[in-house]
């Protein structure tokens, strides 16, 4: 009884607190969206977008894709199952905030926290009790917006509001990747940052749920042959782990800052070289684009380094995202923004070799203008919903990259094949 | 690409409504009928089920309302000699059927390729130990188990395994029948005996209990490319143990993360391919661990099935079009989403909204039965709900239900749906005590500043039950409905309307759209939601109905949950008002709960709303529509009951008046009538209370039928023959209509009951068809099995029952359609009751006669005359005869009759009498044809399931009470002449031995053998006449002998009518060594 009354009070204070409703979304065209707010209490500046995914909301928290952006998931309830320690996909969360219609308790065997403390701990704010569905609508027509986010006690004008998000310089040209890569360079070994060391080189799909492991997917480490694996350097521009997990089933990884020159990756000796997903802009990452051409064999190196010869050099490079539209870019492409971009798990991608057709992850809001994509280039994936490119393939050199995200995390893992191609270009 | 190498198509429909396989099935055909034609393909249907759209002439190329057995359906391919036969759209009878054939060798005879799926992947999904070893081989997990063909077996599997409970599954069953969950050994052998004869293959499977594990379900479908999608993603909130069709189930899934989600997906998808599903839907059902994670799989149905319906409603993806199409050589990015219509079928629709289905039961149908929900499915209906989440979704489904939920153990839901069912009653308590505080709160604070604050009250309300504006809005946002509010608060729901109105809390729409509205919807439907925090400063919710001034709208109301005595009759009436008006050029704003429905696919009307039917949402899309009238006469009492309401409120209630419908339901009103329009009517009294009743009931004279006023499907109806009953029915029957008075009939006996169902413009009126009951008056009309044209009736009688329907129709003011029940004895017609509105048997009718009483009536309806109607309508089709206001029975082609017969859910419910009565207990109907009425009641004794069978097929068992045993002696005479053995009990062998027939004298069941129950286990008796003694007391024989039989599927004719019928058809079906199927487009088309 006595616990009944206090959930009754509970409730009462939360439904309370939804009355009042003090907190809100402005966006810089005038139109302010309420909510009540949840997670950390910080006033945010963001770029707004949608995700239509139905789960995975910790992938997503945890994509450091989504740095400088504002998260508006569609999906109806958020907060189900909680939030563990092994579905992180970085060391951090890096969004500016999110945005969701119900917040509820969790309820999962995995689950160690609410979404409501994860935020309050990683300083992120929320909004809950937002009307998705009218904001995703206003985001499909005028584009994705410049927002701020007011959830602090002290009041503050809407007004003010609109014009601080109008003031923001926004996401255009600015080099978001600089601010979520890794300080150093690190050989990854099992989970991106150490924190689930099980996670070690198997493969996530054979994961039983009861926190045991298939014994028979993983590799055991086993440093002799380990030494005869592949080394693959990976660029991070905000690399999901799964991208290294996947990566690392059968690789050597060692993960690189997004400046790390092309020289000094080569002087690792290399493989192959992997360019991550990322946040923001590729157009405002020129020393990427060069490392990329070094890499490619299509610019010469810095006068003091010479490893190769550049007639013969044949460096598999596979890219992702934000990797994706950097080797395009460094192949002589161009790359523009979309009106709302494509955030979600149930884009139909089309494999042009095979005809098959995955359902993917993605997560992008720039992509690779096909009239500009040069005769080196080949598009190899398309996107079934508006027929952007979401796949390239060089003709002649041993490199290749998707829009979309293989490694899933959220998402379908229709397109884990990808990996697998990688490592046998590696091993020609 | 398309397969051009196939030209002719046979689907194969899934027969009559019956729990398990209801009518989602029609919507599944249909959708998969029109699909195909409009590629080019020439489709034959065959489907017993008259009630259906799909059965419409105008769906197929050549419709067959015939028996879904081997022998009819083998008739049907030799005559139409399909290219290919396509299983997977009838439910779980096409794709048995379907084996059945193919075993039989008449595809291979006839060269017909099975598409969509082939035998030996249904064989691996259906074979438990093809299935148990296809998943072995994928390494997926699975509860430990074993299959056993004998008792024997089944108690090795059961110590094998090790540990109680486990639970028991009937291979090839429908709905789970005759499994169950044993605790105990004594439970155990009972429960494996009774699965072992339901089974069509003997067999039974033993498996360790998953109970209390939560229970997934994904929709895959494939294409022949390899590339595959999940629709919809389906958690269900009564765990494991509790059949799926009774769980309350939500959508998408609620409690896994990506991960889980995503490892499910992958293996739903390995699971299809390893089964060998080439192209189509299934369903793959998943259970798992809520403490551990362990996850096994359950099953896979390689089929359409109720959860794809569910799932196609709750996504906008029509799985059964896509089905179709995929299984004619299309792949999935072939073929265009139709709801954007911009984007591929090839993608997983993203819900921004969450579903709620919750079912519907009537066990107050089936007084004793076990109501503990269990793996056997008792629910005979559903509605679903959508929301923005799932307190709305869930608190909209259960208002849409009309009825409490019940049955479910809410302490067995995951923790997450315990807490928001929590806070549910959490705020309604809330609602309930602290809004006093809150308003006066409000008050005093407004006195003190002397003028209206935000906070204040709305003194619409007026006096202790106002409510604070804030508390009203979340109330709303919680999914409340006005009622409930103003039942929380102490108020009344007009109340709260105004003030809701006042404070302009309205509504917001929401689509099904497919994509979350990540793109444009062309062809969106709408559910309603109050959004937590509206947004400033502007409004986005532009919706304006681009209302064409020259182009009318008109609401359709449908029905809600199927349940007993409303059910796909009602849609089907819906649906034909929807076609119909569309036709005109009018638009169409349909209003439906019922997923499994026709009426309820997103292109059967122009705007489709998913919202429960009551007056709050009514209304409210009413206006939003600006609708120039409504519909109510069409879905049955759900809308019927809001009429008076709606129009009230201002809406325009098309065709017959509330007021008039409501007459014909005043009892003083409709007997003055009946006099004056010189109708015979059984004397009647009301009563109030038992001692009103008694009185009334010796003056008339007992038998008498006595039912509450105000119901629909003889809810609580009865024959008394004594006072004792009489007593006891009153005291029960007072409760069950809520004070409402009781009506007591005298009871005509032995007398014909008559169905006429017509159709008014409110001058002339045309009348479909008279129906004749097989069964004596007093079993309910629903029930009874009918012919038309009537056989019995002289000239004079028609006469006389077509100048009874057009006066009623006259004077009751009818636009629309009308059904008359009436009884003849001795040559004199006697009134029962009229409804103006549509009934059970407007389907079945039009059928029969070839045209549309629906539509015709919702053009009437809609301000047309029924000449003009009938000019276009039903000449061509019927091709002659349909004289309005002549004698229109005519219409049905002389050469052809037509039965109908009604299906039952007894074997789902152990322990109810099965003997018909005026409470109506039928799910579903079968419909068929005849050159002679004989013929076609016998054929629709096969098509109900339970064949007579022929001479030298088996024996058949009499026991006659001794009033009918002279008229009986003739019957059994004849049936000893066709050569078959009669068994029967004492005394009816006795008569029959003195009537100089042979027969073998049968025991009691009580004192000893051979009895009823051995004969039928042996397989001896294959058919039991029973008629009952005494009439209400069902004597201790028939009540071991019914269940039994209907366990055994052994028909049970329990009317000396019906035995007659029965009789007559065996004699006619004797002489005839086949019955060539005739289409119904031939039928009608024949007409000379």
């Amino acid at each position: 009884m006595l616990l009944q009354m206090s959930m009754q009070a509970n409730f009462e204070a939360k439904w309370k607190a939804e009355r009042e409703r003090l907190a809100f979304l402005a966006l810089d065209d005038g139109t302010v969206f309420r909510g009540v707010a949840f997670g950390a209490a910080r006033d945010a500046l963001g770029e707004v977008v949608f995700n239509t995914g139905m789960s995975g909301y910790q992938e997503i928290l945890t994509d450091p894709s989504y740095s400088g952006q504002f998260v508006v998931l569609t999906t109806a309830e958020v907060g189900n199952y909680g939030v563990n320690a092994e579905d992180a996909e970085s060391r951090g969360l890096f969004l500016s905030g999110l945005l969701i219609g119900d917040l509820t308790e969790p309820s999962n065997w995995r689950s160690e926290r609410s979404l409501d403390d994860y935020l309050k701990a990683n300083n992120v704010p929320g909004l809950y009790g937002v009307d998705t569905r009218a904001l995703t609508l206003h985001i499909r027509e005028h584009g994705n917006r410049k927002a701020f986010l007011h959830v602090e006690r002290a009041p503050l004008d809407q007004a003010d509001a609109v014009r601080r998000a109008t003031a923001w310089e926004g996401l255009d040209g600015q080099d978001y990747a600089a601010r979520v890569t890794t300080a150093e360079a690190y050989a990854f070994a099992g989970d991106a940052h150490g924190e689930v060391e099980k996670l070690k080189g198997s493969k996530v799909e054979k994961l039983n749920f009861d926190g045991t492991f298939d014994q028979s997917a993983i590799q055991p480490f086993d440093p002799a042959s380990s030494a005869r694996r592949p080394l693959v350097a990976v660029y991070d521009f905000g690399v999901k782990a799964n991208i290294l997990r996947s990566l690392a089933t059968w690789a050597r990884v060692t993960v690189v800052p997004a400046k790390t020159p092309a020289e000094e990756v080569l002087a690792m000796k290399p493989d192959g070289v992997f360019l991550s997903n990322g946040p923001a802009d590729p157009a405002a990452l020129p020393y990427a684009v060069e490392n990329i051409r070094k890499l490619l064999g299509l610019e010469p190196f810095g006068s003091t380094f010479q490893p190769f010869n550049l007639s013969t050099f044949q460096l598999p490079l596979m890219g992702i995202c934000l990797g994706h539209q950097l080797l395009a870019l460094a192949c002589g492409a161009r790359t523009a923004r979309l009106k709302f971009g494509h955030h979600g798990c149930n884009h139909p991608v089309k494999d042009l070799a095979t005809g098959k057709v995955e359902i993917t992850s993605q997560n992008h809001n720039y992509a690779v203008i096909e009239e500009s994509l040069p005769d080196c280039l080949e598009i190899t994936h398309v996107n079934l919903n508006d027929g952007t490119i979401e796949g390239v393939r060089h003709k002649t050199l041993p490199a290749f990259s998707v829009q979309y995200h293989p490694e899933a995390c959220p998402g379908p893992h229709d397109g884990a094949g990808l990996f697998a191609k990688f490592r046998e270009m590696l091993a020609k | 690409m398309k397969r051009s190498d196939i030209k002719g198509i046979l689907v194969i429909g899934s027969g009559p409504i019956v729990i398990g396989q209801g009518c989602e099935f029609d919507y599944s055909g249909c959708q998969a009928v029109k699909a195909l034609r409009r590629e080019g393909y020439r489709v034959v249907l065959v489907n017993s089920n008259p009630a259906t759209v799909m059965t419409d002439p105008e769906m197929a190329d050549a419709t067959y309302i015939e028996p879904l057995t081997v022998d009819s359906v083998a008739a049907i391919i030799r005559k139409e000699r399909p290219d290919a036969l396509l299983p997977t759209l009838g439910g779980q009878t096409a794709l048995n059927l379907a084996m059945k054939l193919k075993r039989s060798g008449v595809l291979d005879e006839c060269g017909v390729e099975m598409i969509g799926v082939d035998a030996d992947a249904i064989a691996r999904a259906e074979d438990r130990n093809l299935f148990k070893a296809a998943m072995g081989e994928l390494g997926l997990d699975m509860p430990r188990s074993g299959s056993a063909h004998s008792l024997a077996e089944a108690e090795a599997v059961a110590a094998g395994i090790g540990t109680w409970p486990l639970v028991i599954r009937p291979g090839f069953t429908l709905g789970g029948t005759g499994g169950g969950i044993a605790r105990d050994e004594t439970e155990f052998r009972d429960i494996v005996q009774r699965g072992l004869d339901a089974s069509l293959n003997s067999e039974v499977l033993v498996e360790e209990s998953l109970v209390g594990w939560k229970e997934f379900e994904m929709e895959v479908m494939r294409d022949r490319a390899g590339n595959a999608v999940i629709v919809c993603s389906i958690e269900n909130l009564d765990p494991m143990g509790v059949h799926t069709g009774d769980s309350i189930t939500v959508a998408p899934i609620q409690t896994l993360t990506d991960r889980e989600y995503q490892a499910m997906r992958d293996d739903s998808i390995r699971v299809l391919e390893k089964i060998g599903i080439e192209t189509g839907g299934s369903n793959v059902q998943w259970a798992v661990n809520p403490a551990t994670g362990r996850r096994c799989i359950i099953e896979m149905n390689p089929r359409v099935s109720r959860s794809s319906a569910l799932a196609s409603k709750a996504t906008g993806f029509p799985i059964a079009k896509i089905a179709a199409l995929l299984a004619v050589g299309y792949t999935l990015d072939e073929l265009a989403n139709d709801i954007t219509r911009v984007t591929p079928a090839c993608f997983e629709p993203a819900l921004d909204y969450v579903v709620v289905k919750v079912p519907r039961f009537t066990f107050e149908k089936f007084p004793g039965s076990d109501r503990t929900l269990g793996t056997q499915m008792k629910s005979v209906g559903e509605a679903m709900a959508i929301g923005r989440t799932f307190k709305q979704a869930y608190l909209k489904a259960v208002r849409s239900l009309e009825a409490p939920l019940a049955g479910h153990d809410v302490a067995s839901f995951d923790p997450w749906f315990r807490a928001q069912l929590g806070e549910i009653e959490a705020f309604r308590r809330f609602l309930a005590t602290k809004n006093t505080k809150a308003t006066k709160n409000a008050k005093s604070a407004k006195n003190a500043q002397g003028s209206g604050s935000d906070a204040s009250p709305c003194d619409a309300c007026g006096g202790n039950s106002a409510i604070v504006p804030e508390l009203l809005r979340q109330a709303k946002v919680f999914g409340f409905s006005d009622r409930e509010i103003a039942a929380a608060i102490g108020s009344d729901e007009a109340a709260v309307r105004r003030m809701r109105l006042a404070l302009g809390i309205r509504p917001e729409f929401g689509e099904v759209d497919t994509c979350a509205g990540e793109f444009e919807a062309k062809t969106p439907y709408y559910y309603s939601y109050y959004p937590s925090a509206t947004f400033q400063p502007f409004n986005l919710s532009t919706f304006q109905p681009d209302h064409d001034a020259l182009c009318r709208r008109i609401m359709v109301l449908g029905g809600g949950p199927n349940r007993i005595g409303q059910g796909i009759e009602f849609d089907w009436c819906c649906c034909h008002a929807a076609f119909a008006l569309r036709g005109r050029g009018i638009e169409v704003v349909m209003v439906n709960s019922n997923p499994e429905t026709v009426s309820t696919d997103y292109d059967t009307s122009d705007r489709l709303y998913f919202e429960p039917l009551t007056f709050e949402d009514v209304m409210e899309i009413y206006e939003r529509e600006r609708c120039d009238g409504a519909i109510v006469q069409f879905g049955g009492q759900t809308p019927l009951n809001l009429a008076a309401r709606l129009e009230e409120a201002g809406v325009r209630v098309l065709g017959t008046s509330p007021r008039d419908i409501a007459l014909a339901e005043d009892r003083d009103f409709f007997r003055s009538l009946v006099s004056e329009l010189g109708v015979r009517q059984p004397p009647s009294g009301i009563a109030h209370a038992v001692g009103d009743a008694v009185e009334i009931a010796a003056g008339i004279g007992y038998p008498v039928l006595v039912r509450p006023s105000f119901v629909l499907g003889g809810r609580g109806m009865a024959i008394c023959y004594r006072e004792e009953r009489l007593r006891e029915y009153v005291e029960e029957a007072v409760r069950v209509s809520e004070g409402r008075p009781i009506l007591i009939d005298k009871f005509l006996t032995h007398a014909t009951e008559l169905d006429v169902d017509c159709v008014s413009d409110g001058e002339a009126t045309a009348i479909g068809a008279i129906l004749e009951h097989v069964e004596e008056a007093g079993c309910h009309s629903g029930d009874a099995a009918a012919v038309t044209p009537p056989v019995s009736l002289s000239p004079e009688t028609i006469a006389e029952v077509e100048r009874i329907a057009k006066a009623f129709a006259e004077r009751l003011h009818v636009c629309g359609l009308m059904n008359i029940q009436l009884a003849v004895k001795d040559g004199e017609v006697w009134m029962i009751e009229v409804n103006p509105r549509a009934s059970r048997t407007v389907p079945f009718v039009s059928k029969a006669v070839g045209w549309s009483l629906a539509g015709v009536a919702a053009r009437c309806m809609a301000g047309e005359r029924l000449g003009n109607v009938a000019n276009v309508e039903m000449l061509p089709i019927a091709n002659s005869n349909c004289q309005l206001g002549a004698g229109n029975t005519g219409n049905i082609p002389p050469s052809r009759y037509c039965a109908k017969e009604a299906v039952f859910p007894f074997a789902k419910f152990p322990g109810a009498d099965i003997t018909l009565t005026p409470e109506m207990k039928s799910t579903g109907e079968v419909m068929a044809f005849g050159p002679d009425a004989a013929t076609a009641y016998y054929k629709s004794q096969i098509a109900a399931g339970s064949p007579l069978p022929r001479p030298g097929e088996g024996g058949i068992m009499l026991s006659i009470r001794d009033e009918d045993k002279v008229a009986a002696i003739p019957l059994a005479r004849r049936l000893d002449d066709l050569g078959y053995e009669i068994w029967a009990t004492r005394g009816t062998s006795t008569a029959l031995w003195k009537a100089g027939i042979e027969c073998n004298a049968l025991y009691r069941v009580a004192l000893g053998s051979p009895n009823a129950l051995d004969l039928m286990r042996l397989g001896k008796v294959k058919w039991i006449v029973n008629t009952r003694d005494g009439g209400e007391m069902a004597a201790h024989d028939s009540a071991k002998i019914r269940p039994f039989a209907v366990l055994h599927g052994v028909p049970v004719t329990t009317t000396l009518a019906a035995f007659a019928e029965a009789v007559k058809g065996l004699e006619a079906a004797n002489g005839l060594q086949a019955i060539e199927p005739t289409s119904l487009q031939d039928i009608h088309r024949r007409n000379p």
